[in-house]
């Protein structure tokens, strides 16, 4: 067993416990912990695959971004865990019952799976040897190239999503006194305050 | 090589551009002031790109190596798309000013969504596919959602979400084991791949996608968000939600059986089939104790889904034509229903209650008429149009030796007559009441008289449509 191998199993063991507590850890603080632990792992094993890019995406992105807000937002919101769950207790049996039959058919599929005939034709080879070629930039020229359009209609999904949160949640509230910055920039000093000589004795 | 293969999605780009550039104008204008300038233009755009699909289609064309694929199909289905959403964007216009929705963002979020549903029409590969869906779909949860400060339309846009979410992911569940079968998520590849027999993970994955999509096409079992939703939404959106987007899922169904599993068309159609049997008959028998006519109409939108799903089912080019000429038929008449919907209303206030139609057709004769052929012609009764729809599915079930579906089709009719016939009823012997006493609009009466003059005037060549679909089933059962 070779150093790389150690690592490998090192890290899928890690990915597996931690994905297993995400899931059983009673605090949802912990779980999203755990999560991170397991996003971790499986850059780990990307690395190992020679996807270094994947693999730091999944750092920055994952880690970075969204089990961080994931943190926030279990943090912030005030969910009653443990009242969700008593409601879940409810249909367990029986999403166990669905699960376990799918579990069991889907094990039937892959144990007889068969690639359909000349199938390595079809999958072609899109991108050069890992050697001639850095993954990061094979990686840019499938997506920027061949998948030009899907990557295009991806960003109209994103710009969907962008304007539909703007719409549903954005409210123009006419009783707030908002900041007003070219007025603050055009400010007169001269005109911002007047001296005026009161006599004694007499009002303005 | 690249302009050539941007000239063939011309119509989407230009699309996509327009609702870029409306959205700015609209931002660093009068925001909501625009709102109905700006839908008006939609509609304008809609039809244009129409008229230049239909003016500048021949022949097959593909772009970017297979992955979209223009053809009579998918420019005949892109028609129907367009037309019918400008046409509820004009109609439903002044009952979203009327609620309070008057927003410049909805026009441009229904292009953003007819620009996904033109792209999974004209899908030829499984992630184009799932990126217009996803497009088509996220627009409209939005869009259900609009009235934000309503609960109802609230939980429609959440319901929808959480449901349509879930259908997402059964649909690329299957698309993944399909991809592990054949290698390429080219449907030219997939077809090629199952030549030798289907394998159970082949199967698997086609039960899968078929799932995803029959529930965006609400067709039963997979049809309980539908109801709810229909109910919750503003009805302008409603109004949308039962024409264009079912005809785009419909064509895509259509596309995905055809084009990627065209080679397996014994194992699929048993499926299509049980997805119609149970949708006419969930449509037909759900709906007769409803009390809201849109919620009615919600089951009445599951029940057509089961017609026109017996065309597909047949698996024939007729079976297509015929679907075709279904949806066609199908999305015209709800773009009448609804303009009447729309313009129900007592004391300036909107009605969805079939009661409140007691007695309508003594206060309105002119319009109770156009409705009671709109209805009849949703029931399927002979000398509208909609009997033509439901002969020509029916035909192609017969031919392809689906007996038993077509008698099934028929009884599901006989039972859904009934709650078609009820409306018409309550208008023309119900207990005069104190009823619906808003005034229609012109744009609404419009919507409602041509809609309804359409299902008796088309009975003579049904406007030639069916030359139209047949080249587009042509184009696609090869």
């Amino acid at each position: 067993m070779g150093v790389a191998d150690i690592t490998f199993y090192a890290f899928s063991t890690v990915l597996v416990a931690a994905a297993l507590l995400v899931v059983l850890a009673r605090n949802p603080v912990h779980s999203v912990l755990w999560l991170i632990l397991s996003f971790l792992s499986a850059a780990g094993l990307f690395v190992l695959l020679g996807a270094e890019f994947v693999a730091m995406l999944l750092i920055i992105v994952y880690v970075g971004a969204v089990a961080v807000l994931f943190l926030f937002v279990v943090m912030m919101l005030d969910v009653d865990f443990a009242e969700l769950k008593a409601g879940m207790a409810q249909y367990m049996p029986l999403a166990l019952l669905i699960g376990v039959v799918l579990l069991i058919q889907l094990g039937l599929a892959y144990g007889t799976w068969a690639f359909s005939d000349g199938i390595d034709t079809r999958l072609g080879n899109p991108t050069p040897a890992i050697d001639q070629m850095h993954n990061t930039k094979s990686l840019g020229m499938i997506l920027y190239d061949h998948y030009m359009l899907v990557f295009q209609l991806a960003g109209l999904v994103l710009l969907v999503a962008m304007v539909g949160a703007i719409v549903l949640t954005l409210r123009h509230r006419v009783d707030v006194k908002r900041q007003n910055v070219l007025a603050q920039m055009y400010r007169d000093p001269a005109k911002a305050m007047e001296l005026k000589d009161v006599k004694p004795g007499q009002g303005l | 090589m690249i302009g050539a293969d941007l000239a063939v999605l011309i119509p989407e780009i230009v699309l996509s551009i327009y609702a870029m550039a409306g959205l700015m104008l609209a931002v660093y204008t009068t925001k909501d002031g625009m709102a109905p300038a700006l839908t008006y233009a939609t509609a304008a755009v809609f039809a244009i790109m129409a008229l230049y699909i239909a003016a500048t289609g021949q022949g097959d064309a593909s772009s970017f190596g297979g992955m979209i694929v223009v053809d009579d199909f998918a420019r005949f289905a892109k028609i129907v798309i367009l037309l019918s959403a400008a046409a509820i964007l004009i109609v439903g216009q002044e009952a979203m000013q009327k609620s309070g929705l008057g927003r410049f963002e909805y026009p441009m979020i229904v292009t953003l969504a007819v620009v996904g549903m033109m792209v999974m029409v004209s899908a030829g590969d499984l992630i184009v596919l799932y990126m217009g869906l996803e497009l088509q779909s996220l627009a409209l949860y939005v869009v259900a959602a609009l009235r934000r400060d309503s609960v109802r339309s609230t939980e429609a846009g959440l319901k929808y979400f959480v449901l349509g979410a879930l259908s997402s992911g059964l649909l690329l569940y299957g698309a993944s084991l399909v991809y592990g079968f054949a290698g390429t998520t080219l449907f030219a590849g997939i077809i090629e791949a199952s030549m030798g027999g289907m394998s159970l993970g082949m199967m698997f994955g086609l039960v899968f996608m078929a799932a995803g999509m029959a529930f965006k096409v609400s067709a039963a079992p997979f049809h309980m968000w539908t109801p709810d939703v229909y109910e919750g939404a503003p009805t302008p959106v409603t109004a949308l939600f039962a024409t264009a987007p079912k005809m785009a899922a419909m064509g895509l169904f259509a596309r995905v059986v055809y084009d990627a599993f065209g080679m397996a068309i014994s194992d699929w159609q048993q499926i299509v089939a049980a997805l119609a049997v149970l949708s006419m008959f969930v449509g037909a028998i759900a709906a007769i104790g409803q009390t809201d006519i849109k919620r009615l109409m919600a089951y009445s939108s599951i029940g057509h889904m089961g017609f026109a799903l017996m065309g597909l089912a047949s698996g024939t080019g007729q079976g297509v034509e015929a679907m075709l000429i279904y949806m066609a038929i199908y999305v015209t008449m709800n773009i009448g229903i609804f303009s009447f919907i729309m313009s129900m209303e007592k004391d300036g206030y909107p009605v969805t209650d079939i009661s409140a139609l007691n007695g309508y057709a003594t206060a309105q004769s002119g319009q109770a008429l156009a409705v009671l052929v709109l209805m009849f012609s949703l029931a399927g009764v002979p000398p509208m149009l909609g009997f033509f729809a439901k002969y020509a599915v029916l035909v192609a079930a017969v031919d392809a030796g689906l007996v038993w579906l077509a008698v099934a089709g028929v009884i599901a009719s006989v039972i859904g007559a009934y709650y078609y016939l009820r409306i018409v009823y309550f208008m023309y012997f119900g207990e005069p009441r104190e009823g619906l006493n808003g005034r229609m609009s012109i744009i609404q009466f419009l919507g409602l008289t041509i809609s309804a003059v359409v299902m008796i005037a088309g009975i003579v060549n049904l406007f030639g449509i069916d030359h139209l679909a047949a080249n587009a089933a042509q184009a696609l059962v090869r």
